[in-house]
């Protein structure tokens, strides 16, 4: 086979060999001993473009997508219309095929995105400084966790129990070999105890329902700790943001700002905290400043608190992170603008609530609680959701997510701008046909 | 005010922010209504006003981002030899089969009846993985290579917690490693202990054989070094670790080097990483997303980042599942890993197939030595042998003459290149390190030696011009010291 995507021919590699002055390739590899060379691979044979093309649809026809019919499927990656001109820009060249801008004379169109993204993000939450953005919002708010850890020399994380079931795992993966306790605890605590490094909140938390930031919040600051918020980004449009709420450090899926659900990847963590705070972040961050001729320009700063300068000591060990998404995450919130995100906000709540009104009529179900929600609420039904979830999809629909471990027979739904009328009618009218 | 003067203001002002941009009543794009009875809403306290977002035109938003691309150099539009980091060609068909809806827009938590063709996806690529590093087990689920180091490190933490050998506290690190290694290390709790490499740039041996104790945890190596060179000792590095009781990482950075020529299972690698952003030509798109597979032998299959694909078939009927390995380390995402990075590196491989593959390394390391041959009269090798995929040269000649090695970087800038990675490793002097990947022709490789040979004239005779570049770039050199001392790292109001 002669691979498309090498231009060496025969006589190029001839030619380069004399230069070099060896007289086959293989010399070239003389320090792998030769006992351990091997080239034997089993791997299916190569495949030429159109057949690729049909091998992958093949494998995508395998699967049922959130736009093949009406989709409720949320728990922290959300079915938001991904509009153009996302792609468009994401898709071009100069941004996609670039890496991290070490050069940053040839470099400012990912710096600029960059330190607009920072600007946007921290707009969006009230807070005074993003970074450029973490691997998701799960590793950010781990990552989160071990800040507040350096910041406080506490070594015990607390958390409201409503967390996401995934976020959490995520959140113990990354603190408990470092010797911290990661504890839950009850949105109806009193008392946080006075070695505890952070409360952890997520809020609309994981079942949907947004928890009283006010009241955690004066709770945590009077013994010391941060309170750190994870929140959903569309939320924003209408709900005040953690930073109203004297949050220290909040962080987010960022998912939901024109990223694709993708099967969960790639997305992005949005990171942000008080500025206080900065030099314990983590991740790149942009910083503006003035060229050799006085002409603005951007570049990657603070750098010492990175692995490539502190290495054993940096304030963690994150270099490639996101930036492709955290571009995406950019040119949305561009487009949506001000006026934009309350509008989808909006329409997620009404409709989201306007589901739940016809679905509590049914009967045999109920939600699970009266607390205020945002686009997602816990909904119990008379049977195992899987066992609806299977009935539904054979009518082409994708209900919920089965939460019986959280909630018995609970099913989490979410609703978007993708979700019409006629979709929830639909939901509703096929649930109470099933028995 | 001059004309020029007048010119250079509005190329300054056309680099104004979003946020300066912004028109009241503007709007870039459209919602659909309500369309439903409107509900109660939450008490006003909850309540925001106002979203500080900007408010634009459609055109403006596209106009904005399409003139920011084009202030960067890539590898669409550049050669961009950045050493380690494996700028190759990203081929055009695997972002499109990315985007096929049944992948795109496919929900993380769908049912497994509902997902079944995504899941035979990164089964086979799992396999695939393995195969092509001799190893036993992958986890696809860590999103960079740093994080698979982390969530590597873990695996060795938890195997030998498991055999209560809790003694087991140091990770040796050769002083040439990437950044991320101590890093990953240090937050996996264990404290690092640094090699020497010798006069030859391999890891000191007789050293290394004083430095292992019964505290040792495991060594973490990059293979080839990031000096761009092959261990030759490596399967006796590999011996000495596991008698002395610790486990062999390996950092897979540099796998393009190795592709079909060496199995890294056989040479006594313990566990390693791909970064698939790098060998498996994902694009780096700026900075990630990438993704960091991570390979293990026999002893650490259980502990691997949680989910792994598993097939269970059901009544003779292919069956796929996600699981998670019976002792593993846990989560490292909310989901499974970078699934659009993991679709794009299946299609890469099944593209190339076997002989591909090998093409890969063979061309990649034919390259890198051509580069080596034709510029070691006028730069320093380090190591005067064979390279492998990447080479590093010292301008440590052309700092005796007032040039350092930034200075080079930069004016390479000017001549249509992007930069080699620059003082890295930190035990090279002056440090350009260059890699020139498979997918470039050699007209393009002759173009940069001719550029570099000129800039080295350039040192003798001006060296003036080579300190000051780049000229042709948006921006000349940057003020970092001001970026950091006063850190502006957002819009903020004219009045604020």
């Amino acid at each position: 086979m002669v691979s498309p995507y090498n231009p060496n021919t025969s006589a190029d590699r001839l030619e380069i060999l004399r230069a070099i002055g060896v007289s086959s390739v293989q010399e070239l590899f003389a320090d792998v001993p030769f006992e351990y060379r091997d080239s034997k691979l089993e791997l299916p044979s190569s495949l030429s473009e159109m057949e690729l093309l049909s091998d992958l649809e093949g494998l995508a026809a395998q699967n049922r997508h959130t736009l093949q019919g009406p989709s409720f499927l949320g728990a922290g990656s959300y079915n938001h219309y991904v509009p153009s001109v996302v792609q468009a820009i994401a898709s071009r060249g100069e941004f996609l095929t670039a890496y991290t801008p070490y050069q940053p004379e040839v470099s400012q169109g990912t710096l600029q995105v960059a330190y607009e993204f920072q600007t946007l993000i921290g707009q969006l939450f009230n807070m005074d400084v993003a970074n450029t953005g973490l691997y998701d919002g799960a590793t950010s708010l781990a990552e989160a966790a071990l800040m507040a850890c350096r910041i406080t020399k506490r070594y015990r994380v607390a958390y409201i129990d409503t967390l996401s079931p995934a976020y959490k795992d995520v959140l113990e993966t990354y603190t408990i070999p470092q010797g911290i306790e990661v504890y839950g605890v009850p949105n109806s605590m009193e008392v946080l105890s006075s070695d505890t490094a952070c409360l952890i909140v997520q809020s609309p938390n994981f079942l949907g329902y947004m928890e009283d930031l006010n009241l955690l919040g004066g709770l945590v600051h009077k013994t010391g700790a941060l309170l750190i918020v994870s929140t959903d980004p569309i939320a924003m449009g209408m709900f005040r943001p953690p930073g109203d709420y004297e949050a220290d450090i909040v962080v987010a899926e960022g998912q939901p700002l024109g990223v694709p659900v993708g099967f969960g990847g790639p997305y992005i963590g949005l990171f942000t905290c008080k500025s206080e705070y900065l030099r314990q972040m983590p991740g790149r961050i942009v910083g503006r400043t003035v060229d050799h001729d006085g002409r603005t320009g951007y570049v990657l700063t603070l750098q010492t608190r990175e692995q490539h300068i502190r290495r054993e000591r940096a304030t963690s060990n994150i270099c490639t992170s996101q930036a492709l998404i955290s571009l995406m995450v950019t040119v949305y919130l561009a487009l949506v603008g001000k006026r934009g995100i309350r509008r989808l906000s909006e329409i997620c709540y009404h409709r989201a609530h306007y589901a739940a009104s016809l679905l509590v009529e049914i009967p045999g179900y109920s939600t699970f609680s009266n607390g205020t929600f945002f686009k997602e609420f816990v909904l119990e039904c008379p049977l195992p959701a899987r066992d609806i979830n299977l009935q539904l999809l054979d009518r082409g629909i994708t209900g919920g997510l089965d939460v019986n471990h959280l909630v018995p027979n609970g099913m989490l739904l979410c609703f978007t701008e993708q979700n019409t009328r006629q979709d929830i009618e639909l939901l509703v009218n096929t649930l109470a046909g099933i028995r | 005010m001059t004309n020029e003067r007048k010119i250079r203001n509005l190329a300054e002002s056309d680099r104004r922010l979003l946020m300066d941009r912004s028109v009241p009543g503007r709007s870039a794009i459209t919602f659909p209504e309500i369309g439903v009875p409107e509900q109660l809403l939450p008490p006003k306290e909850l309540l925001r006003e106002d979203v500080n977002l900007p408010e634009l035109s459609q055109l403006e938003v596209v106009r904005y981002f399409t003139r920011l691309s084009q202030l960067n150099y890539s590898v669409d539009t550049n050669f961009y030899p950045l050493g380690s980091c494996t700028m190759k060609y990203n081929p055009k068909i695997n972002d499109q089969v990315a985007s096929i809806p049944g992948l795109a827009f496919l929900h993380p938590m769908s049912m497994e009846e509902a997902s079944q063709g995504a899941l035979k996806l990164l089964y086979q690529l799992q396999g695939y993985l393995e195969e092509i590093t001799g190893m036993k087990a992958v986890s696809l689920a860590p999103m960079a290579g740093a994080q698979a180091e982390l969530a590597g490190i873990l695996t060795i933490r938890a195997y030998h917690l498991d055999r209560k050998d809790h003694g087991r506290r140091v990770m040796l690190i050769p002083d040439s490693a990437h950044g991320t290694n101590p890093s990953s290390a240090a937050m996996a709790g264990f404290h690092v202990a640094s090699i020497p490499s010798d006069s030859k740039g391999n890891i000191d041996i007789k050293m290394l054989k004083r430095m292992v104790g019964n505290d040792l945890a495991g060594i973490m190596l990059t293979l080839p070094t990031t000096l761009g060179l092959f261990e030759p000792e490596i399967a006796e590095i590999a011996r000495i670790i596991h008698e002395a009781g610790g486990l062999v990482y390996g950092d897979g950075a540099n796998m393009n080097a190795l592709l079909g020529q060496v199995k890294m299972g056989s040479l006594g690698f313990d566990v390693m990483h791909l970064n698939l952003h790098k060998t498996f030509s994902t694009p780096h798109g700026g900075g990630g997303p990438g993704a960091g597979p991570l390979c293990v032998g026999d002893k650490l299959a259980l502990y691997i980042p949680s989910p792994v694909v598993v097939r269970l078939d059901v009544n003779e009927k292919e069956r796929f599942s996600f699981v998670r390995p019976e002792r593993s380390i846990g989560k490292v995402g909310a989901f499974h890993g970078n699934f659009g990075v993991l679709v794009r590196a299946y299609a890469y491989i099944r593209t190339l197939g076997a002989d591909g593959l090998k093409q890969i390394s063979e061309d990649a390391v034919l390259n890198a030595n051509y580069l080596m041959t034709r510029l070691k009269d006028k730069y320093d090798v380090s190591y005067d042998r064979v390279c492998m995929h990447e080479v590093v040269l010292s301008a440590r000649k052309q700092k005796e003459r007032g040039v350092r090695g930034i200075d080079i970087a930069k004016r390479l800038l000017d001549y249509g290149f992007h930069a080699p990675t620059m003082y890295f490793p930190l035990i090279v002097d002056e440090a350009l390190m260059i890699e020139p990947t498979e997918t470039e022709t050699k007209e393009t490789l002759d173009d940069f030696i001719d550029a570099l040979l000129a800039i080295d004239q350039e040192t003798m005779v001006t060296p003036e011009l080579v300190t000051g570049a780049p000229y042709t770039t948006p921006v000349s050199r940057l003020d970092e010291v001001l970026a950091a001392r006063k850190p502006d790292l957002g819009w903020k109001p004219l009045n604020d």
